[in-house]
C-alpha cells in the first residue's frame, strides 16, 4: 500500500532542482513548476490520507525504506519514510497549507525580480519539511530539520540588499542552530544508548532501557527540548522569530507561522516515549509554554508593525501547544497545531494583502477604515482573527484552545496555575487580536493608499525598483484571484476545522484524538475531573472579555490608551514589552559582543606571536654574531685574548 | 602496475611541460591531458580494488602492488601498495589535480611551463605519499611535495608570498626532520632486534618497542603529520601559505596536502604504535576539539576572504584529528568522509575566492557586498559551499561530522558536546561570509561565472551532495582497509568490552 509515498516529498524537491537548474524560465513556467509540484504533492497527500484511513482493519504504520543512508556495521540509518496518523496529519496540513500559500505567492510576488529564486526556496522548504515529518529515524528527521532551517534563512534574507534583512536571517539561523546543536547532542546520547536512531525502535526500547525519571532519560528529553525551543521560538530562544518577519509575507505565513515553527511541537509529540520517561522535563515544557505564551502575548499587545504582532502571536500560540505537550495532552497540541496552521497562515496572507494594498505600509496606526476598501480581505481576516481570539463555539481556534485549557486542569500533570496562565493568555490574545482588527479595519482612514509606496516598502517589495525583469505592472488596487482564493479557502478552514474534535457536551466527535490515539498517549486524567461546561464558559468569557476590552480601548475610548501611555511605570513596561522583554539586549551583551570582541582581538592569532618571536630571536642572534665579524685582524686578536683571559679566570677560580 | 603509472604519468607530463618549448596554451592542454589520464588511472585503481580484487585476487594484486628494490643494501624498496584509504585519497588527488589545472587556465600567464611542472610534481609526490608502504619511500615522496609547493607560493603567489613560502617551508621541513629521525630510529631498532634492516612498513610493524620509546617515536611522526593537518598550535603557517598561494596552490594545499597529514596518522600511527597511540589519543582529541573551536573563531574574525576560508580548514581538520584518534568504526569512517569533503568543499571555496579576487582585485570583504545581484550563479555556488562548510545535512561534510561526533561520544561524551559547539560557530563564519560578500548593499559589481567556471564548481557541489546522501561507496572502500587491519580489529574488540 502506498508505494508512491516517496513521491510526496520528492515532488517539491524536484521542483527545487528544476528551478535552480533551469535559469531564465518565463514566469508562468516558474509558477507552474513551483505551485504545480506542491499542488501535486498536496493532492497525493490527500489521496494517501484517504487510502490510509479507508484501509480495513487496525491502523498500522507504513514504512518505506528507499535506501540505507549510512550503511555501516554498527549504524545504519535509512532514507526511509514512516507514515502513521501523526505524520499523516502533519503531511496533509503542511502540503495543503503550502499549496494555497504557493498559489497566493504567484500573485504576491508577481512583480518581484527574484521570482524563480523565491519558488525554488519555497519548494525546497516544502520538500525538507515533508522529510522532517515523514522521517523514520532521527538522523533523517535532523536532515529535514536543518533543511527547513536553511530555507528559513534563505527566505528571511530573500531581499538581501537590505543589510537588516541579512542580519535577521543570520540571527534566525544561528539562534536555531544553537538549539539544533543541543538536538544533535541528544541524537548522540540516544544512539549511544539504543544503538539506533530509528524512532520506532527507540520508542519501543525506551521503557525497558530507562527507568522513568532516570538521569539519562531526563538528559535526552532536555536535549530534544533544546532543539524544539530553538525551532519553535520558545523561551529562551524565541528572539529570532519577530525579526524573521523581514522575509516576504507568504514566507511568514508558511514557514514562520503554519509549519516550520511547529516542528518543535511535532518533535516532542513524536518522541513522546522519551518525554513520558522524563516527567520533570515535561513540567519544564509546560512552564516554558505558559511563560512564553504570556510574555509573547504582552509583546504582541505593544507592537505597531502588523507582521510583528502576528509573529509574537505565533510565539504565544506555540506556547499553548507546548503547554499542552507538557501536561501530556499530545493530541490537544496537535489539534491546536492544525487549527493554528489554518488561521495563522490566513492572517498572514490577509495581512500581506493589506500590506500590498497599503503599498508596503506595515504600521497599523497608519491604516484604518480598511473594511470598506478591502471587504473580502476584511471578512477573511476577521474569520482568522475570531479563530485566533477563540470566539466560543463558532471557530476552530476555540475548540483547540478550549481543549488545551481543559486538559491543563484535567491532566494529573496540569495545575490550576498553568490553567490560569492559559486563561490570562486567552484574554490577552483576544485583546491584541481585536486591537489589530479595530485599528486596521475601523476608524478613520489615516492614510490613503499612494502610488509611490514608502521608501522601505519599495526597497523591499516594489515592482520595478528591485531588479525587476519586467516593467512595473499597475499598482495592485485590486487583488488577483490567486490571492483571494487561498484567503477564502483558509478562512473556511479556520472556522470549520474544529469540527474534527468537539467537546463531549457539544457533540460527540473525537475523530482527531481517536485517530492520533494510536500513536500518542492520552494525558493521565485526575480523579475529580473539572466540569467541562464550567471550563468552557470561563474560557469563552475570557475571549469575549478580551474582545470587549479591545473594543473599549481602541474603538470606544481610544484616548484612554493615549493617557495610559503617558503614565510613567506603564510607559516603561510598554517599552519593555515592545522590545520583547529585553532578551535581545541581554544576549547581545552576554554572548554576541564578548564573542565578537574576543574574536576580533585575536584576529592576528596570538599563537603566531610565538613563532614570530622565534624568528625574531634568530634574526637578533644573527645580528649579534655578524656584528662581531668585522674582518679586522686586530679585533679578532683582541677577542682571542679577552676570551682566553675569561676562560683561564674561570678555570682558576673553580 | 597502476600505482607506479599514477606517479609516472603526472611526473612525465610535468617534465614535458617544463622542457617542451610550446605555447602556454599547448602546455595547459598537455597538463590537462596528463591530469585527466591520472584521474582515469585513479578510477581504474578504485575499480580494480573494489571489484577485481574480489574476483581474481592474484591478478588484481599484481595490478595493485609494486615492490622494487631501490637501495637493497639499506633495505630500501619502492613499495607501493594502496589500500582502501589510499584509493580514496588517490581519487581525491586526481580529481583536484584536474580542477587545479582548470582553474589555472586563465590566472597563470607567467612561466606557464614551470608552473605546470611544479603543479604536476606536487601531484606526483602526493600520489606517492598516498601509496607508499615503505617508510623511506614515504619520506622521499613527502619531501618531493615540499619544494615545488614552495616555488608555487613564492613565484606565483600574492603580495606577501616570500614570507608565506619561507614559513611554509620551515614548518614542514623542521617537523619532517623529526619524522625522519623517528623513521631512522625505528629502522635501527627493528634491525638490531631482528637482524633484518628494512623500511618496509609491513615488517616494521612487529618491532618490539619499550613503551616510552614507542611514545617518543609516535611523537616524531605526529609532529610532521600535525603540522600538515594542521593541529593547533602548529597551524600558523597555514593561513599565510593558503592566503598567499595562487588558487591552484591553495586548492592543493587545503584539498590534498592537509590530507597527507591526516592520512599519515590514520595509516601509520595506529599501525606502527597502537598502544602508544591509544595512550596519546586523549591528548590528540583535545587538540582536535581546540582546533575546531579556535579555527572557527579565527575564521570569523578575518577581513581577508581567503584567510577566512583558510582558517575554516583548521576547524574542519580538527574534526578529522578528533575522529582519527577515536578508534572505532564510526569515527574513522567519519574522519575519512570529512577528509574527502573538506578537500572538495574547501577546495571549492578557494576556487570561488580565486574567481572572485581575479574579478575584483581584492580579497578584502569590507570592499565587497551585494554581489548576488550581479553574480547570482557565483552566489548560488557559494551558498552551496558555505552550507557544506557549516555541515548542513545532505552534504557529505555532515556525514563526516556526525559520524565523528557519534564515535567520540562513545569514548568521551564531554568532548563530543564541546565539539558540537563547532556546529554553531561554523554557522557563524559561513553566514558571515555570505552576508559580507554576496548579501547587503551592492557595493561592487562583477561578471558572473563563465560556463566552465560554473562547471568546475558544479562538479564539486554534485559530489558533495552525492556523498551526503549516498556515501556507501566511500564506506565500502575504506571498510576494506578496516576489515583487514589487525590493529583495528584488536582495538575494536577492546572498545567492545568498554561499551556500557
Amino acid at each position: 500500500m502506498l508505494d508512491w509515498l516517496w513521491v510526496i516529498p520528492a515532488l517539491p524537491l524536484a521542483g527545487f532542482v528544476l528551478l535552480v537548474g533551469l535559469r531564465g524560465l518565463p514566469r508562468p513556467v516558474i509558477a507552474l513548476i513551483g505551485v504545480g509540484s506542491v499542488g501535486a504533492s498536496a493532492a497525493l497527500a490527500l489521496l494517501a490520507a484517504v487510502r490510509y484511513l479507508s484501509a480495513a482493519g487496525p491502523v498500522v504504520p507504513i514504512r518505506q525504506v528507499l535506501w540505507t543512508w549510512l550503511p555501516l556495521t554498527s549504524f545504519h540509518p535509512t532514507i526511509g519514510l514512516h507514515l502513521d496518523p501523526l505524520s499523516l496529519l502533519m503531511m496533509v496540513v503542511v502540503t495543503f497549507v503550502a499549496f494555497w500559500i504557493h498559489l497566493y505567492s504567484t500573485g504576491y510576488m508577481a512583480c518581484d525580480g527574484g521570482y524563480g529564486r523565491f519558488f525554488a526556496y519555497m519548494n525546497l522548504f516544502v520538500g525538507a519539511m515533508l522529510v522532517l515529518v515523514l522521517a523514520d529515524n532521527l538522523l533523517l528527521l535532523y536532515l529535514g530539520w536543518e533543511g527547513v532551517g536553511l530555507c528559513s534563512y534563505l527566505l528571511i534574507g530573500f531581499w538581501y540588499t537590505d543589510p537588516a534583512n541579512g542580519r535577521a536571517a543570520m540571527k534566525a539561523f544561528i539562534v536555531t542552530r544553537v538549539g539544533d546543536a543541543a538536538l544533535a547532542v541528544g541524537l548522540l546520547l540516544l544512539y549511544w544508548h539504543f544503538g539506533t536512531l530509528d524512532i520506532q525502535s527507540i520508542a519501543l526500547q525506551a521503557p525497558h532501557v530507562w527507568v522513568s525519571g532516570s538521569g539519562l532519560a531526563i538528559a535526552a528529553a532536555a536535549l530534544l527540548l533544546g532543539g524544539a525551543v530553538g525551532k519553535s521560538a520558545q523561551l529562551p530562544l524565541q528572539t529570532w522569530l519577530p525579526d524573521a518577519m523581514a522575509g516576504p509575507t507568504p514566507v511568514s505565513a508558511l514557514i514562520h507561522a503554519a509549519t516550520m515553527v511547529t516542528a518543535g511541537v511535532y518533535l516532542i509529540a513524536r518522541m513522546n516515549a522519551i518525554f513520558e520517561l522524563a516527567l520533570p522535563v515535561g513540567q519544564v515544557v509546560a512552564v516554558i509554554g505558559a511563560v512564553t505564551l504570556l510574555l509573547a502575548a504582552c509583546s504582541a499587545l505593544t507592537q505597531t508593525d502588523i507582521k510583528r504582532i502576528l509573529a509574537y502571536s505565533t510565539i504565544s500560540q506555540i506556547g499553548y501547544m507546548f503547554l499542552a505537550l507538557g501536561v501530556g495532552a499530545y493530541s490537544a497540541a496537535m489539534f491546536h497545531f492544525m487549527t493554528h496552521a489554518f488561521f495563522k497562515s490566513l492572517l498572514f496572507l490577509a495581512a500581506g494583502a493589506i500590506i500590498l494594498g497599503m503599498h508596503h505600509e506595515q504600521n497599523i496606526f497608519k491604516m484604518g477604515g480598511l473594511w470598506r476598501r478591502m471587504p473580502l480581505t476584511f471578512v477573511t481576516f476577521l474569520a482568522g482573527a475570531l479563530s485566533l481570539a477563540a470566539l466560543p463555539f463558532v471557530t476552530a481556534g476555540f475548540y483547540s484552545k478550549d481543549l488545551i485549557l481543559y486538559e491543563t486542569l484535567a491532566s494529573q500533570r496540569g495545575s490550576p496555575v498553568l490553567w490560569a496562565c492559559g486563561l490570562v493568555g486567552a484574554v490577552l490574545t483576544a485583546l491584541y487580536t481585536f486591537r489589530l482588527v479595530f485599528v486596521v479595519f475601523f476608524g478613520p482612514a489615516r492614510r490613503e493608499p499612494q502610488r509611490g509606496g514608502s521608501a522601505r516598502g519599495t526597497a523591499a517589495l516594489g515592482c520595478g525598483s528591485f531588479q525587476a525583469q519586467k516593467p512595473e505592472p499597475p499598482a495592485p488596487t485590486h487583488i488577483s484571484w490567486t490571492m483571494t482564493l487561498p484567503l477564502v479557502v483558509l478562512a473556511v478552514f479556520a472556522i470549520v476545522a474544529g469540527a474534527v474534535e468537539l467537546p463531549k457536551n457539544v457533540y460527540q466527535v473525537t475523530l482527531l484524538s481517536d485517530w492520533l490515539g494510536v500513536v500518542l498517549p492520552a494525558a493521565p486524567q485526575r480523579e475529580h475531573l473539572p466540569s467541562l461546561a464550567k471550563v468552557q464558559i470561563i474560557a469563552g468569557a475570557a475571549s469575549l472579555a478580551g474582545i470587549v476590552a479591545a473594543w473599549l480601548l481602541y474603538r470606544r475610548f481610544p484616548s484612554a490608551v493615549r493617557v495610559l501611555r503617558l503614565v510613567r511605570p506603564w510607559r516603561q513596561v510598554y517599552r519593555l514589552w515592545q522590545g520583547g522583554w529585553g532578551f535581545d539586549w541581554l544576549y547581545r551583551r552576554l554572548v554576541v559582543e564578548p564573542f565578537v570582541y574576543l574574536a576580533r582581538a585575536n584576529r592576528r592569532d596570538f599563537i603566531d606571536l610565538f613563532y614570530g618571536a622565534i624568528g625574531e630571536s634568530a634574526k637578533l642572534l644573527h645580528a649579534v654574531l655578524s656584528w662581531g665579524q668585522t674582518g679586522k685582524v686586530g679585533w679578532y686578536a683582541a677577542c682571542l685574548v679577552i676570551g682566553a683571559i675569561v676562560l683561564i679566570t674561570i678555570l682558576v677560580l673553580t | 602496475m597502476i600505482p607506479e603509472a599514477l606517479i609516472l604519468v603526472p611526473l612525465l607530463t610535468g617534465l614535458a611541460c617544463l622542457l617542451a618549448k610550446a605555447s602556454p596554451r599547448a602546455v595547459r592542454t598537455l597538463a590537462m591531458q596528463g591530469t585527466l589520464a591520472t584521474l582515469a588511472l585513479a578510477v581504474l585503481l578504485w575499480l580494480v580494488h573494489m571489484k577485481w580484487l574480489a574476483i581474481d585476487p592474484l591478478t588484481a594484486r599484481s595490478l595493485l602492488e609494486l615492490n622494487l628494490p631501490w637501495i637493497p643494501a639499506l633495505g630500501v624498496s619502492l613499495h607501493l601498495a594502496p589500500n582502501g584509504l589510499s584509493v580514496l585519497m588517490v581519487l581525491l588527488t586526481a580529481l583536484l589535480g584536474v580542477l587545479s589545472v582548470a582553474v589555472s587556465w586563465r590566472g597563470i600567464t607567467q612561466r606557464v611551463g614551470f608552473f605546470h611542472f611544479n603543479l604536476l610534481l606536487i601531484l606526483a609526490g602526493i600520489l606517492g605519499v598516498f601509496q607508499a608502504m615503505d617508510l623511506f619511500a614515504f619520506y622521499f615522496f613527502w619531501e618531493v611535495m615540499l619544494v615545488p609547493m614552495y616555488f608555487l607560493i613564492d613565484v606565483w603567489g600574492h603580495e606577501n608570498r616570500h614570507y608565506a613560502a619561507i614559513k611554509f617551508f620551515l614548518f614542514t621541513q623542521v617537523s619532517g626532520l623529526l619524522m625522519l629521525l623517528a623513521i631512522l630510529a625505528l629502522y635501527f631498532l627493528h634491525g638490531r632486534s631482528s637482524g633484518a634492516y628494512t623500511f618496509d612498513v609491513a615488517r616494521l610493524v612487529d618491532t618490539p618497542l619499550p613503551s616510552p620509546v614507542a611514545f617518543g617515536l609516535l611523537l616524531g611522526f605526529f609532529a610532521a603529520f600535525a603540522v600538515k593537518l594542521p593541529a593547533v598550535p602548529l597551524h600558523t603557517w597555514l593561513a599565510d601559505a593558503h592566503t598567499e598561494a595562487p588558487t591552484a596552490g591553495s586548492v592543493i594545499l587545503a584539498g590534498l596536502m592537509l590530507k597527507t597529514g591526516a592520512y599519515g596518522m590514520l595509516q601509520f600511527l595506529w599501525l606502527l604504535f597502537p598502544l602508544a597511540a591509544l595512550d596519546f589519543a586523549p591528548a590528540a582529541r583535545v587538540l582536535g576539539v581546540v582546533g575546531i573551536l579556535y579555527g572557527a573563531m579565527l575564521s570569523f574574525a578575518q577581513f581577508d576572504l581567503k584567510r577566512l576560508v583558510a582558517y575554516t580548514s583548521v576547524s574542519h581538520m580538527g574534526f578529522v584529528l578528533l575522529g582519527i584518534f577515536t578508534p572505532n568504526e564510526l569515527a574513522w569512517q567519519g574522519a575519512v568522509m570529512q577528509m574527502l569533503c573538506h578537500g572538495l568543499g574547501t577546495g571549492g571555496l578557494f576556487i570561488l575566492v580565486g574567481y572572485l579576487s581575479d574579478r575584483l582585485h581584492t580579497r578584502d570583504m569590507r570592499a565587497m557586498g551585494g554581489l548576488w545581484a550581479s553574480c547570482p550563479r557565483m552566489g548560488g555556488a557559494a551558498m552551496f559551499l558555505a552550507m557544506a562548510a557549516l555541515g548542513l545535512p545532505g552534504m557529505g561534510s555532515f556525514v563526516g561530522e556526525i559520524l565523528i561526533l557519534i564515535g567520540v561520544f562513545h569514548v568521551s561524551p564531554v568532548l563530543a558536546i564541546v565539539a558540537s559547539g563547532g556546529l554553531v560557530l561554523a554557522t557563524v563564519y559561513a553566514l558571515w561570509m555570505m552576508q559580507q560578500v554576496f548579501h547587503g548593499r551592492e557595493k561592487v559589481r562583477a561578471a558572473d561565472l563563465r560556463r566552465t567556471e560554473l562547471g568546475v564548481l558544479a562538479v564539486l557541489i554534485v559530489l558533495l551532495i552525492y556523498l551526503g546522501v549516498y556515501p556507501k561507496n566511500v564506506f565500502d572502500t575504506f571498510n576494506s582497509t578496516i576489515k583487514h587491519s589487525r590493529t583495528f580489529n584488536s582495538l575494536m574488540q577492546q572498545s567492545q568490552i568498554e561499551d556500557p
